[in-house]
């Protein structure tokens, strides 16, 4: 059996709601092992959708979704979800638990017994300090919060890893570390990640590949480099025009 | 004062035993019909639209309704389901107890933070997990608030449960509010409250500590509940056998009879309790099921509620109407008549009713139609009033029912003019009362009788210790009697009008 690099699959796959809306319409699409994909597009394209449908917060209504080729259905969807990250912009963090407490749930779930000594690893992974791991969420800023949330979902060694926005609330400096350090660990532990997000510019520098969403539809596929020279398509040529455009005019204010 | 408190602890430990198990049935009732309110909103709406419409109702028609319900129930399976006394109070407490923890557990898991619980499905949690792990410890100190306004209010609502034929300190209120002995209706009011306040405080101690993360705290007020409740359980439990209890109607009569009733037992070496304030209804009902071992009815009561008979025979053939039905149809015994009538007899004042040259009720229905009745708060409802009216055609300008005490007042002040007094009320002689004679005799006779519960049917030393008091009581000691915890003045308890008149019995 091959090393589980997470490889995911979606085979036709569609999801809409009662009232005649199609959040996701027949996408099929395959992500390889150990890639680091980006998942653009406007808001309400159907992002989230896609990425819930992964860890089977939805469910499709249409088509399958595949994890090394096995359908994500196959066992109960709570055990899937203890082996995929899952970070989401609003981040969730138990405001009853401490930050070592948060961090450490998974492992608790999964029935670990010494949980300190991962804690602090951790937290030293993302940046923060092990003292942190005493606090109580509402004592920590936008940023802080964010990495713990991050920390949480490595804390059981996913193979995969899937996020949501994860930057969306917080101030560029942040983010730019933030996206960085995400990039980093992608590396360091072999990760397999999805990461939904507005930003073009983001998108273009973090990952290997861009899928470019529209009204449920996938409509672009490329890597940054062919996207940047135009051979995404026509909607991802006006998401790209954006960033290209301002990095343009923040060049010439500089000349 | 302090002879008022003297029942508090006995009286504390019952309220509180009652309204803590109608308490934690309450909690486990509503929480998990909380989790499922949550995640249903068919069954949000019906469970809160239900414990809102109880909450409606007023307690004491609440506590009132499980009676016949109970009763009917009973029948249904075929007996055993106690009508009166703890159950029917466990029951409507408890229904009582639902709307608030019910309410706010609800509001707290629909208003929990929906990416907490988004987080509790990514990191994997199964359902009860989420429960568990999160949604338990964020809703907790929502519930602990809605558990104590629970608390709060069926330990206030408990003192209802004297009603029927449940021992609480709503005895002292009601007793003290019939004999006008406002130093018991204090003690009653100030032990209530100081319970509830002392469990909200103990409550809150805990709601705090799981606020702040304190175990301990929240441990030692609740160890401190369990403590309290187990204290109030300790005389509770030794076995019934050579307790009896003793049940006495709402007013000063009762009192001062169930006094002497028990004196007499504790000295034949019993151990005595006391039901007091009971429904004129119930008060069978709990001697028929042994609820009480004893207390004194009165013939033409029995006659006409229980047995449902209309036709009026002299006072002895009731009497012994009632021992036959009594005994053939609920194993009670009636032992004997105590020697006076207690009948009810229309009363108007001696100055007015000499001016208007009324004797009787025929010369009554007369002049009704400008007069005032004040009555009781059953007399409306009763047969006899219906008797009366078919006899003699009675009809009043106005009728009010008030509480026996306030019946009177109304009659004295002139706020009423005519009123249907007992005939043994020590206020009739006392206030220059006229009453008025019955010439159809549509009232039927009231003879004090002594009625023995199944239970101590064959219990001869119980009997024999009674047996004294048969024929023993004229109507005029009694009326004395009566009146020294009725009147105004130098008034007296029910134990020291009991042991005045134990002083006085007379063959
Ligand atoms: N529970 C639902 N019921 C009905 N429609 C829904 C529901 N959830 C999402 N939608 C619709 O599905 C579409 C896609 O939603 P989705 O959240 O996937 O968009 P998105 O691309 O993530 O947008 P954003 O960038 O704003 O997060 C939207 O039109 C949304 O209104
Ligand atoms: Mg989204």
């Amino acid at each position: 059996m091959p090393d589980p690099l997470r490889s995911v699959a979606f085979d036709g796959v569609g999801k809409s709601y009662p009232k005649g809306v199609r959040a996701v319409d027949g996408v099929s699409l395959e992500i390889a092992g150990g890639s680091f994909v980006a998942l653009v597009g406007a808001s309400g394209s159907g992002k989230s959708t896609l990425l819930k449908m992964v860890n089977r917060l939805i469910e499709p209504s249409a088509g399958r979704v595949t994890i090394d080729g096995i359908p994500v259905d196959a066992e109960p969807p709570h055990l899937l979800r203890r082996r995929i990250g899952y970070v989401f912009q609003n981040v969730g963090l138990f405001p009853h638990l401490t930050v070592g407490e948060n961090v450490a749930i998974g492992l608790k779930l999964a029935g670990a017994r010494d949980r300190s000594a991962r804690v602090a690893e951790l937290l030293r992974l993302v940046d923060l300090p092990e003292a942190m791991a005493a606090r109580m969420p509402d004592a920590l800023s936008g940023g802080q919060r964010q990495r713990v949330g991050v920390a949480r979902a490595l804390a059981t060694s996913p193979k995969l890893l899937l996020m949501d926005e994860p930057f969306g609330a917080l101030d560029p400096v942040t983010r730019d570390a933030l996206g960085k350090a995400i990039r980093a660990l992608h590396e360091a532990m072999d990760l397999t990640t999805i990461l939904v997000t507005h930003d073009m510019a983001e998108a273009l520098l973090l990952a290997d590949r861009i899928l470019v969403m529209e009204a449920g539809r996938l409509v672009g596929d490329a890597s940054p480099r062919d996207l940047l020279a135009g051979k995404g398509g026509a909607a991802a040529d006006a998401l790209v025009a954006v960033p290209r455009e301002q990095a343009e005019r923040l060049a010439a204010l500089a000349r | 004062m302090t002879a008022a408190f003297a029942r508090v602890p006995e009286l504390l430990a019952q309220h509180l035993l009652l309204a803590f198990a109608a308490l934690l049935l309450g909690i486990a009732i509503s929480l998990p019909l909380a989790v499922l309110s949550a995640r249903h909103r068919g069954v949000a709406r019906l469970a809160l639209g239900l414990a809102s419409l109880i909450q409606t109702i007023p307690s004491l028609a609440l506590l009132a309704l499980f009676y016949p319900l109970l009763l009917s129930l009973s029948a249904l399976v075929g007996g055993g389901i106690p009508a009166l006394g703890f159950l029917p109070s466990l029951l409507a407490l408890t229904l009582y107890a639902l709307l608030p923890i019910l309410r706010n557990a609800v509001t707290g898991l629909v208003t929990l933070d929906p990416a907490v619980r988004e987080a509790a499905d990514g990191v994997g949690m199964t359902r009860w997990q989420t429960l568990r792990l999160v949604e338990a410890p964020l809703v907790a100190p929502m519930v602990m608030a809605g558990i104590r306004t629970a608390a709060v209010w069926t330990i206030g609502a408990a003192t209802l449960s004297t009603t029927v034929g449940q021992p609480s300190l709503g005895d002292l209120i009601f007793a003290g509010l019939q004999t006008q002995n406002w130093a018991l209706v204090l003690a009653g009011c100030i032990a209530a409250a100081a319970l509830a306040l002392a469990v909200d405080a103990l409550l809150g101690l805990a709601e705090w500590g799981i606020a702040h993360r304190r175990r301990a705290l929240v441990w030692l007020s609740l160890g401190l509940l369990a403590a309290a409740a187990l204290t109030a359980l300790a005389p509770a439990l030794p076995g019934p056998r050579g307790v009896v209890t003793i049940g006495a109607k709402g007013f000063s009569e009762q009192y001062i009879l169930a006094r002497l009733i028990g004196a007499r037992l504790e000295a034949a070496g019993y151990t005595v309790r006391y039901r007091e304030g009971l429904g004129s209804g119930v008060a069978y009902g709990a001697l028929a099921s042994d609820a009480i071992d004893v207390y004194v009815d009165y013939s033409g009561t029995i006659w006409t509620n229980q047995m449902h008979r209309s036709d009026v025979p002299p006072r002895a053939a009731i009497v012994r109407g009632v021992a036959d039905w009594a005994k053939r149809t609920n194993d009670v015994t009636l032992l004997g008549t105590l020697g006076f009538e207690n009948a009810y007899a229309f009363v108007m004042r001696g100055d007015d009713a000499r001016r208007r040259g009324i004797a009787t009720i025929a010369d009554l229905a007369r002049e009704a139609p400008s007069l005032k009745l004040a009555t009781d708060i059953e007399f409306l409802e009763r047969s006899e009033w219906k008797a009366v009216q078919r006899a003699y055609g009675l009809r009043f300008a106005e009728a009010h029912p008030y509480q026996p005490t306030f019946m009177y007042r109304a009659l004295t002040s002139g706020t009423a003019d005519v009123i249907p007094a007992f005939s043994s009320d020590g206020r009739i002689a006392a206030q220059d009362l006229a009453v008025l004679q019955d010439p159809k005799g549509a009232i039927p006779g009231y003879d004090a009788v002594l009625l023995v519960a199944p239970r101590r049917a064959d219990d001869r030393r119980f009997q024999a210790a009674l047996r004294p008091l048969i024929g023993a009581i004229p109507v005029e000691r009694m009326r004395e009697a009566n009146y020294l915890v009725d009147r105004d003045a130098d008034k007296q308890s029910p134990d020291a009008a009991a042991r005045w008149l134990a002083a006085r019995l007379g063959r």
